[in-house]
């Protein structure tokens, strides 16, 4: 009497974008935003097929009926939660947390160009020898 | 003297018949000899010496500040330890030292318990078999052990099984007799699966009744710090020094009763035990399916009344966790970015540049896979259909459990995990998604709800490994639940593995990496 849904296995359940239209297929302009979003260098054909595979296994969910269900975030949602004065109680440790960055200069931490200031400078670039004049 | 549990050491102290001192250069050695188990990522062993020193004088002038003064214990390298590494088995945290400690860590610490070491596990707590961290897989001590030898005739070294996880490490340290109690972390089974296949007692409280300060997050609103002990007492004695408000955690709630002693005759006639049918599950093995009926006909020939109950959404909880855990962990792991701690990569053409390369350098496959998907999840056009629809998933299954307790049930009576413990080379077959959602199936359910769960070690299997059982309680009925598992552990005679022929040790074979390990005293 077991209503256990089959867990699906990775193994074999990987090309899901031949044949017929899949739900789960992520299309390549869909990748490139979820990577802008994500930061972890995944555009890889092994990423793409981990992430058709993780979708289609949430896919499961549909099958549960949870109309006029309202979402829960947390389980202690009938409690009133304890909340500190807003008082600041500690803290002037900047430099023990400055230490923990790669690089710093004096108290910043130090971050490369972002990536319309990184384009501009390159287009924007002296020839090399005019640099040190 | 290792094998005792914490209760029992304490007398010893109190008897002078060991010091904190002697105790802890037994468990420092100890470690030095189990190296191959992989347990532990860093060993603390000169600020060890130094808290054992320190208990022993407080010991020796008769004012010891606790039940835990002078305990040697082990924390899972996910917690925050003040001026101790915390890695997260992850190369993005491999070089990382908190200046805090975790809440739980600190409080272990104010009691004069004794830190050894931090345990290894899966990177960042993803996963169920402590194989996915960058220091290498956790052993399970029962691969070295007389019956598993004998049972299965093992003798090659790659006949070793796996410890479970995330917290593999900390189970590990408990199961080998190099610590009394440990950490670990459980937002889908990650405490109690390892506990099973260790053959340890292994808690996750009630959510919130313990701090999650200093915790490196994983799902959030599911994340409960677990306790790893030898004995049900031992671990109702770590909640209460644990349990409680924390200022610095607003999720934490007031503990419904200070914890005194577990009653060592509990009457089990007053008790309702329920057996959710769901249960039996596929994969479920044959001989875990008997000793959860031995306990259940030991609950009736007791007196206690043994009841089938049916959550009838607990089926969907695995899926429902990996949407939900997905999405919490992209939008968790969004701190990582090389800029204000941990690992930071050389290539610096554009913050964003730096960003994805720190973070395809730092994390693992599992870790980056879940990121992304998570992201796909949270995406306009999917936020409801996936992550809201989850979140209405979750009430389901946490209204199932509601309306089996309100109708008088005490218990719940499950098994930990479909089986005893995979060999090395079997686990790995499967990629970590289908492992985890395979090993959590049992335990993910109480995350969801909330609720206290206890794995509790009831036999050997006919590979000689341990079996582990389940008991989930009401929220914050955290004593009830471990006055049941205490009357259970008084029954089932679990035997102690240093009963079973000792672990074999440290070999020069066993291809493990050489970690900062300074040899012990």
């Amino acid at each position: 009497g077991s209503i256990f849904i089959p867990i699906l296995s990775c193994k074999g359940a990987g090309n899901g974008r031949c044949g017929t239209i899949d739900p789960a297929a992520v299309p390549a302009d869909l990748v490139d935003k979820l990577e802008r979003l994500a930061l972890v260098d995944f555009r890889t054909k092994q990423g793409l097929a981990c992430l058709e595979k993780a979708v289609r296994f949430a896919g499961q969910l549909h099958a549960v009926d949870t109309s006029g269900v309202e979402p829960m975030d947390s389980v202690l949602e009938d409690r009133a939660l304890h909340l500190r004065g807003d008082a600041v109680t500690e803290g002037d440790c900047a430099e023990e947390l400055l230490g923990l960055a790669e690089r710093t200069v004096e108290e910043y931490f130090v971050a490369p160009p972002g990536m319309a200031e990184a384009a501009f400078m390159s287009s924007h670039q002296l020839p090399e020898n005019h640099r040190e004049e | 003297m290792l094998s005792l549990t914490l209760k029992e050491v304490s007398q010893a102290f109190r008897e002078g018949r060991i010091s904190p001192t002697e105790l802890c250069k037994k468990c420092l050695n100890r470690i030095q000899r189990t190296q191959h188990l992989n347990a532990f990522i860093t060993v603390t062993q000169e600020l060890s010496l130094k808290q054992a020193q320190q208990s022993e004088i407080r010991l020796s002038q008769g004012v010891p500040k606790g039940p835990l003064d002078g305990i040697p214990f082990a924390v899972k390298d996910n917690f925050c330890t003040e001026n101790v590494k915390t890695t997260c088995a992850s190369r993005m945290l491999k070089d990382y030292t908190p200046p805090y400690n975790a809440t739980v860590v600190q409080k272990l610490l104010d009691q004069g318990a004794v830190l050894m070491g931090k345990t290894n596990m899966d990177e960042f707590a993803m996963g169920a078999g402590s194989v996915d961290g960058t220091f290498g897989p956790v052993r399970n001590p029962w691969s070295y052990a007389a019956p598993y030898r004998a049972q299965t005739g093992a003798s090659s070294d790659s006949d070793w099984v796996v410890s479970g996880g995330s917290s593999g490490g900390s189970a590990v340290a408990v199961a080998s007799l190099t610590s009394y109690l440990a950490l670990g972390s459980d937002t889908g089974g990650s405490t109690r699966n390892p506990g099973a296949l260790c053959g340890v007692v292994a808690l996750k409280p009630s959510y919130g009744l313990l701090s999650r300060h200093g915790l490196i997050p994983l799902v959030n609103s599911m994340d409960v710090p677990g306790i790893i002990t030898r004995s049900v007492s031992d671990g109702a004695t770590v909640l209460g020094v644990l349990q409680g408000l924390d200022i610095r955690d607003s999720t934490t709630v007031p503990a419904p009763s200070s914890l005194t002693d577990l009653p060592e005759d509990f009457d089990i006639r007053n008790i309702c035990v329920g057996i959710p049918k769901e249960y039996h599950a596929p994969g479920l093995s044959e001989e875990t399916v008997v000793q959860w009926s031995r306990v259940a006909d030991l609950f009736e020939r007791a007196g206690a009344r043994v009841e089938q109950v049916s959550l009838p959404h607990t089926q969907y909880s695995i899926v429902c966790y990996h949407v939900l855990c997905n999405t919490e962990v992209a939008s968790n792991m969004a701190r990582f970015d090389g800029l204000e701690y941990g690992h930071r990569s050389t290539m610096d053409s554009s913050t964003e540049v730096m960003y994805a390369s720190t973070r395809h350098e730092g994390f693992n496959d599992v870790v980056r896979s879940r990121i992304l998907s998570g992201n796909y999840f949270l995406l306009k056009q999917n936020y409801d259909n996936y992550f809201v629809k989850a979140q209405k998933v979750r009430r389901l299954i946490t209204d199932d459990f509601r309306r089996v307790f309100t109708s008088g049930v005490d218990v719940l009576l499950t098994p930990t995990t479909l089986t005893d413990a995979a060999r090395y080379l079997d686990f790995t077959q499967e990629d970590n998604r289908t492992r985890s959602a395979q090993e959590d199936v049992f335990t993910q359910p109480a995350n969801m709800a909330g609720l206290p769960a206890v794995s509790l070690p009831v036999a050997l299997s006919r590979r000689g490994l341990p079996i582990g059982l389940q008991l989930i309680g009401p929220a914050l009925e955290d004593k009830k639940l471990l006055c049941v598992a205490q009357w259970v552990e008084q029954r089932v005679a679990f035997p102690s593995i240093s009963d079973c022929g000792d672990i074999q040790e440290s070999r020069k074979d066993t291809g493990m990496t050489e970690r900062e390990q300074t040899s012990a005293v």
